[in-house]
C-alpha cells in the first residue's frame, strides 16, 4: 500500500448505502423498481399521504440479515426512529430509520490482501425521491427555477453499512468496496452498482501520525461514484489533511462533495446544527427476529467470496483470476459448471477474459458447461466458442441460450473429420514444395495449409485439428 | 327515532326501505344542521346512490350486512374516497383522498350508508370544536354550549338525531368526553383493536377510532363492524373479534368495579361517605363525582361487587400525555408542505414555501402543540420531557395492571365538567384538564367508554366512563348495558324540543 507521506498514515471509515433488491419498497407494496414514469410506483404510503401507514417489508428484513451473518454480525431486536427534517424528496418529511438500535452490528469483514476491518453497524431504513432543479446548470439547485420531484425512489429499502476506521489507504477501501459488493452480489442482496447509484459509498477520513493510534477529525466525502473517485478523493484528503497539518492549521470536522475537478469541497455550512429529533416510530412494532428465523436465512445463504475464491483456486484458479470471478459475481457459475463435467481450465479462462459482459451472471451453468464442452470436443473452434459466448449472454435474460443452437444459427457446424482430411490432402497437393519444406521440419509452413484449408471452409475449420493432421501425415 | 339495530333489522327483511331511511335522515340534517353545525360535508347524492344498491341487492335476495341501510357519519379526519377530507384544516380545506380508511370500507361493507363528514378541532386537537377552523359545533342539549371534542361533531350528529351512528377518533379523550357531553355513548377500543389506517393522525401511538350511537347495544354493534386485524396497519391486533351483542345481557352479579380514587374523591368500600371528596383531584365536579358514586351502587344493587380503587399515576397522566403527543404530531404534521397536496402557498424557495403554507393553512392551537412538541424532541431536551413522559407512560401501565388485578373493571367519570359555554375554556390549561380522566387509558392503550349516567349543572348530561384491561371489551360492554338499565331518563336535547324529532 502507497502511503501518501511516509511520516503520516490514513485513517478511513466507510458508510455504504445499498439498495436491496426487493420486489416491493420498505414499508408499501410499490414496486421498486427504476426507470419507470415518473411518479408511477407510488402508493398513498410512498407519498405520505395524509392516514397512510407503514408495513415492514419481510423480504428486506431477510435480506438485512443475510447481509449482516455474511459481515459477522450480531443479529439483534431493533426499533425504526423518525429522523426529522424538511426536504420536498422526502415525502413525510421525517425518514424511518434504524437509529441507536440497529438490526446487526459488531461484526468484520476480511479484506483480501489486506486487513481485517470492522463493521460498526449495518441498519435498514427507507430512500427518499429525487429532485430535478429546473432552470439550473446540469439538475443543479444553483440558478434553478423551480424543482420536480418523482417519488418513485421514495421508499425503496437502503442497508446503511458504518465500517470501524480500520481502513489504512485508498487502495484498502477500494478492496473493501469490492469485497463487499461481491458478497452482496453472492447473497443476491443487491446489485450494487457504483455508478448508477445502488451502492453509494461516504468516506469519513482523517490522516494521524504512522504509528499512533489517535483519532483526528475526519471529514466526510460525498459524491464518490467509483472506486477510481474513492481512491483519489481519499488521497486527495488525505493529501489535504496532512498539508493543514503541516502549515500549523487543522481541518475542520464537516461534509464535503467530491467534485469532477479532482478535489473535494465544502458544502455551504448550514447556519446551525441539525436536531433530528429522533423519536421510536410510532406506527411500527418492535423488530425482533426469532432464532429460528435467523437460522433459516442462515441455511439458505450460498457459498460467500471467501469460500468460492477457496474453491475456485483448488479447481486451478490463480488468485487474481479468482479475484475477478468472484468481483464479477460468477463464481458459482463457474463452480456449478465445472461440476457438470466442463473443462476446469477452459472455464475459468471464459470467465476471466471472455465474459466481462452484461448478462453473464445470467448465463445457465449447465449451458456454459455444454459450450465447453463443445470446444473440448472440436465441435467449436476457440474463437467460434467465445462469439457463441457473447450471444449467450447477450440471450441470457430469456434464458434462450443454447450454445448448440447458437452454433448452428451462426454456421460454426464442425467440420467432419474426413471432410477435412480431404481438404489437408488436397491443400498438400496444391502446395508441393511447401510440403517438402514442412516434412523437412520447416514447421513455420504449416501456415500455407491451414491457411489453404481455412479459405476452403470459409474460416470453419480447427486450426489446431488442421495441425493435428498435417502432423499425422507427416508422420506416417 | 329508530336504533341503527332496528333500522338494519326492517332494511334487511324488506320491511323499509334504505332510501326512504336515508331521506328522512338527510331532511333532519337540512332542517337543524345550520344550528348545529355537526357536518363539514353533506354526501346526500352519493348517499342516495348507497342506499339505492342496498334496496336493490335487498330486492334481488341478497343480504346487504348487518348495518343494511343505517345512515353513518366519519369524523372528517377518516379518508374517503372522492370526498373532501379537512380534518376541519385551512390546510387540507380542498383535499381529497384517493382511498377510503379500513374503518370507511368496513362500514360500507356493512351496509352502512355515509351521509357525510362531521366537524372537529382541527387534526382533533381539542376538547370543544372551537378550534375547528370552518366554526364550531353547537351541543344539541344547548346551543349555546360546546358539545365537545375533538370529535364533537359526530356527538352532536348522534345526539341531534342526524345519525344513529357516527364514528370519532380518540387520542386523549376526543370520544368519550363529547359523548358524556352530548349525553350518548362512545367508546374507545383497545389501541390497535380497530385499524388506523386512513384515519390521519394526530398522535399514532395514542389514536383509535371508535362509535358514537344514541344506545350501548347500537354502539356494540358498530364496534363489531370496524374491529379486526388489518394488515395495512402494523399496530392492528391479531385476535379474533368476539360477538358483543352477546355481552350486552351477560349481567354484572360477581363482577369486580372499583371505583378510582383520584378521578371520584376517594369513592367509598362498601359504605358510603356522600360528599367525602377531599382528595379529588383538581377541576372535577363535585356533582359529576357523586353521579359515578350512584353509578358504582346502581351497579352494586344489580350484584356487582364494589370497592375503591387507586391508581396514583393518573394524577401525572396529564402532563405525561401533553409532551407525547405533541411530539408525535409535531412530526406527523411535517408532511404539510405545500409540496405534494393541500394548501400551498408559493414562496421565493422551498423553504419560504414550507414557512408560508404552514403559518397560513394551520390554527393557533395546531401551531402551539406543534411547538410543543418540537420543544420536547429536541436536543438536550428530549431525557427531561419526552424521555420522562414516556416512564409516566409505563407507570400509568404498571398501576393500570394492580388495579386490573383486584378488579374486572373501573368506574370513573369520563369528564371533568359537564357541556361548558363556548369561549369559556379559552385558557389552554383549564382546556386541556378536560381530558384528565379520558387521558389514562390512552397512556395504557386500554379500552374505556362512556355511557350516560343522570345529568349535573343545568341539567346537562353527565357520562361514567367505564375502563377495562386491553382486549376487556366485551366485559367494559356487559357494565356499560347494565348501567344504561339503571341510569335515570336524559331530558330531551334543546334542539328535539325544537323539533328535530317531529317528523319521526
Amino acid at each position: 500500500m502507497a502511503k501518501v507521506a511516509p511520516e503520516w498514515e490514513t485513517v478511513v471509515g466507510l458508510e455504504v448505502h445499498v439498495e436491496l433488491a426487493t420486489d416491493t419498497k420498505l414499508f408499501s407494496a410499490a414496486p421498486s423498481r427504476f426507470g419507470d414514469e415518473p411518479n408511477t410506483n407510488v402508493t398513498p404510503v410512498c407519498l405520505g399521504l395524509p392516514g397512510s401507514l407503514p408495513v415492514l417489508n419481510r423480504r428486506a428484513v431477510e435480506l438485512a440479515i443475510a447481509v449482516g451473518l455474511a459481515l459477522n454480525c450480531e443479529i439483534r431486536p431493533s426499533i425504526f426512529h423518525r429522523k426529522n427534517y424538511f426536504y420536498p424528496d422526502m415525502p413525510k418529511d421525517y425518514q424511518v430509520s434504524q437509529y441507536d438500535q440497529p438490526i446487526c452490528s459488531d461484526g468484520w469483514l476480511d479484506v483480501p490482501g489486506a486487513n481485517r476491518v470492522g463493521i460498526e453497524r449495518a441498519h435498514l431504513e427507507e430512500d427518499a425521491g429525487k429532485t430535478t432543479h429546473l432552470g439550473g446548470a446540469d439538475g443543479r439547485i444553483h440558478g434553478a427555477v423551480g424543482a420536480l420531484v418523482d417519488y418513485n425512489r421514495a421508499g425503496t429499502p437502503l442497508l446503511e453499512i458504518v465500517s470501524r476506521p480500520d481502513i489504512g489507504s485508498a487502495a484498502e477501501a477500494s478492496a473493501y468496496v469490492e469485497e463487499l459488493r461481491a458478497i452482496l452480489l453472492a447473497l443476491g442482496a443487491s446489485d450494487a452498482r457504483l455508478e448508477e447509484g445502488s451502492m453509494r459509498v461516504d468516506a469519513n477520513i482523517s490522516v494521524r501520525p504512522a504509528g499512533s493510534d489517535e483519532l483526528r477529525t475526519r471529514c466526510e466525502v460525498k459524491n464518490v461514484n467509483s472506486l477510481r473517485s474513492l481512491r483519489n478523493a481519499i488521497d486527495y484528503e488525505a493529501r489535504r489533511h496532512i498539508g493543514l497539518y503541516q502549515s500549523g492549521e487543522e481541518p475542520i470536522q464537516e461534509t464535503r462533495h467530491w467534485s469532477t475537478d479532482g478535489r473535494t469541497h465544502a458544502l455551504r455550512s448550514k447556519e446551525e446544527a441539525d436536531d433530528y429529533r429522533y423519536f421510536p416510530e410510532p406506527d411500527l412494532v418492535p423488530l425482533a427476529p426469532d432464532p429460528e428465523w435467523i437460522s433459516r436465512v442462515r441455511a439458505a445463504m450460498p457459498a460467500l467470496p471467501a469460500a468460492q475464491r477457496e474453491r475456485l483456486g483448488e479447481l486451478g484458479a490463480d488468485l487474481d483470476d479468482a479475484q475477478i470471478i468472484v468481483n464479477r459475481g460468477l463464481a458459482s457459475l463457474v463452480l456449478d459448471a465445472v461440476g457438470a463435467g466442463a473443462d476446469a481450465n477452459r472455464t475459468v479462462m471464459h470467465a476471466v477474459q471472455n465474459l466481462a459482459l452484461d448478462g453473464a451472471e445470467l448465463l445457465d451453468a449447465t449451458q456454459l458447461a455444454s459450450l465447453v464442452q463443445m470446444e473440448a470436443a472440436g465441435q467449436l473452434t476457440a474463437t467460434q466458442a467465445k462469439t457463441v459466448l457473447g450471444v449467450m449472454c447477450e440471450r441470457a435474460h430469456d434464458g434462450n441460450a443454447d450454445p448448440g443452437a447458437i452454433a448452428a444459427e451462426l454456421g460454426f457446424e464442425a467440420m467432419d473429420s474426413s471432410e477435412l482430411e480431404m481438404l489437408v490432402g488436397q491443400a498438400i497437393a496444391d502446395h508441393p514444395e511447401a510440403w517438402q519444406k514442412f516434412c523437412a521440419g520447416e514447421a513455420k509452413v504449416a501456415g500455407v495449409f491451414v491457411g489453404a484449408v481455412m479459405k476452403a471452409t470459409r474460416g470453419q475449420a480447427d486450426g489446431k485439428v488442421v495441425n493435428q493432421l498435417l502432423a499425422q501425415r507427416r508422420d506416417a | 327515532m329508530s336504533t341503527a339495530k332496528a333500522i338494519a333489522q326492517d332494511v334487511r327483511t324488506g320491511t323499509r326501505r334504505a332510501a326512504a331511511v336515508l331521506e328522512e335522515y338527510l331532511g333532519r340534517i337540512e332542517l337543524h344542521d345550520s344550528d348545529i353545525h355537526a357536518f363539514n360535508t353533506v354526501t346526500a347524492e352519493q348517499a342516495r346512490a348507497a342506499a339505492a344498491s342496498i334496496d336493490a341487492a335487498v330486492s334481488q335476495g341478497r343480504d346487504p350486512g348487518p348495518l343494511a341501510g343505517v345512515p353513518i357519519a366519519f369524523k372528517d379526519n377518516m379518508c374517503t374516497r372522492g370526498v373532501p377530507t379537512t380534518c376541519s384544516s385551512r390546510m387540507l380545506e380542498t383535499w381529497s383522498p384517493p382511498y377510503d380508511a379500513t374503518v370507511v370500507q368496513a362500514m360500507t361493507a356493512a351496509g352502512a350508508v355515509m351521509v357525510g363528514k362531521t366537524n372537529l378541532d382541527e387534526f382533533a386537537m381539542g376538547s370543544s370544536t372551537e378550534h375547528s377552523a370552518f366554526g364550531p359545533t353547537r351541543n344539541p342539549y344547548d346551543l349555546t354550549r360546546v358539545p365537545g371534542g375533538s370529535s364533537g361533531g359526530s356527538a352532536a350528529a348522534v345526539a341531534a338525531g342526524f345519525v344513529p351512528l357516527a364514528l370519532g377518533s380518540d387520542t386523549g379523550g376526543s370520544i368519550r368526553q363529547p359523548a358524556a357531553l352530548c349525553g350518548i355513548v362512545g367508546i374507545k377500543p383497545t389501541y390497535g383493536r380497530v385499524s388506523r389506517y386512513g384515519l390521519v393522525a394526530f398522535a399514532s401511538s395514542f389514536d383509535q377510532i371508535g362509535p358514537f350511537a344514541a344506545d350501548v347495544a347500537d354502539a356494540a354493534l358498530a364496534l363489531e363492524v370496524i374491529s379486526g386485524h388489518d394488515p395495512g396497519d402494523s399496530t392492528s391486533i391479531p385476535t379474533a373479534v368476539p360477538d358483543y351483542d352477546a355481552a350486552l345481557g351477560k349481567g354484572v352479579e360477581g363482577l369486580r368495579v372499583g371505583v378510582i380514587s383520584e378521578l371520584t374523591g376517594g369513592g367509598r368500600n362498601g359504605s358510603r361517605n356522600g360528599g367525602g371528596n377531599g382528595n379529588l383531584l383538581e377541576g372535577i365536579d363535585a356533582d359529576i363525582a357523586e353521579r359515578v358514586l350512584e353509578a358504582a351502587d346502581a351497579l352494586a344493587e344489580a350484584g356487582a361487587v364494589v370497592g375503591s380503587v387507586s391508581v396514583p399515576a393518573v394524577t401525572y397522566g396529564l402532563t405525561a400525555y401533553y409532551l407525547i403527543a405533541p411530539a408525535e404530531a409535531s412530526s406527523n404534521l411535517a408532511r404539510y408542505d405545500g409540496t405534494r397536496y393541500g394548501l400551498r402557498i408559493d414562496g421565493a424557495d422551498v423553504e419560504e414555501m414550507n414557512r408560508l403554507t404552514r403559518r397560513a393553512g394551520f390554527g393557533d392551537e395546531v401551531k402551539a402543540r406543534i411547538m410543543l412538541g418540537t420543544f420536547a424532541l429536541s436536543a438536550g431536551y428530549y431525557d427531561a420531557y419526552y424521555g420522562k413522559a414516556q416512564r409516566v407512560r409505563m407507570l400509568t401501565r404498571r398501576d393500570f395492571d394492580a388495579a386490573y388485578a383486584d378488579y374486572d373493571v373501573l368506574l370513573s367519570p369520563t369528564s371533568p365538567c359537564v357541556a361548558f359555554r363556548f369561549g369559556e375554556r379559552s385558557d389552554p390549561m383549564t382546556m386541556y384538564r378536560c381530558d384528565t380522566c379520558t387521558i389514562p387509558s390512552n397512556l395504557s392503550g386500554d379500552p374505556a367508554m362512556s355511557v350516560p349516567f343522570g345529568t349535573g349543572t343545568d341539567d346537562l348530561p353527565v357520562g361514567v366512563q367505564i375502563l377495562a384491561p386491553a382486549l376487556g371489551e366485551e366485559t367494559m360492554l356487559t357494565v356499560a348495558a347494565a348501567l344504561e338499565r339503571a341510569a335515570p331518563p336524559l331530558p330531551a336535547p334543546q334542539m328535539a324540543a325544537g323539533g328535530a324529532s317531529g317528523g319521526a
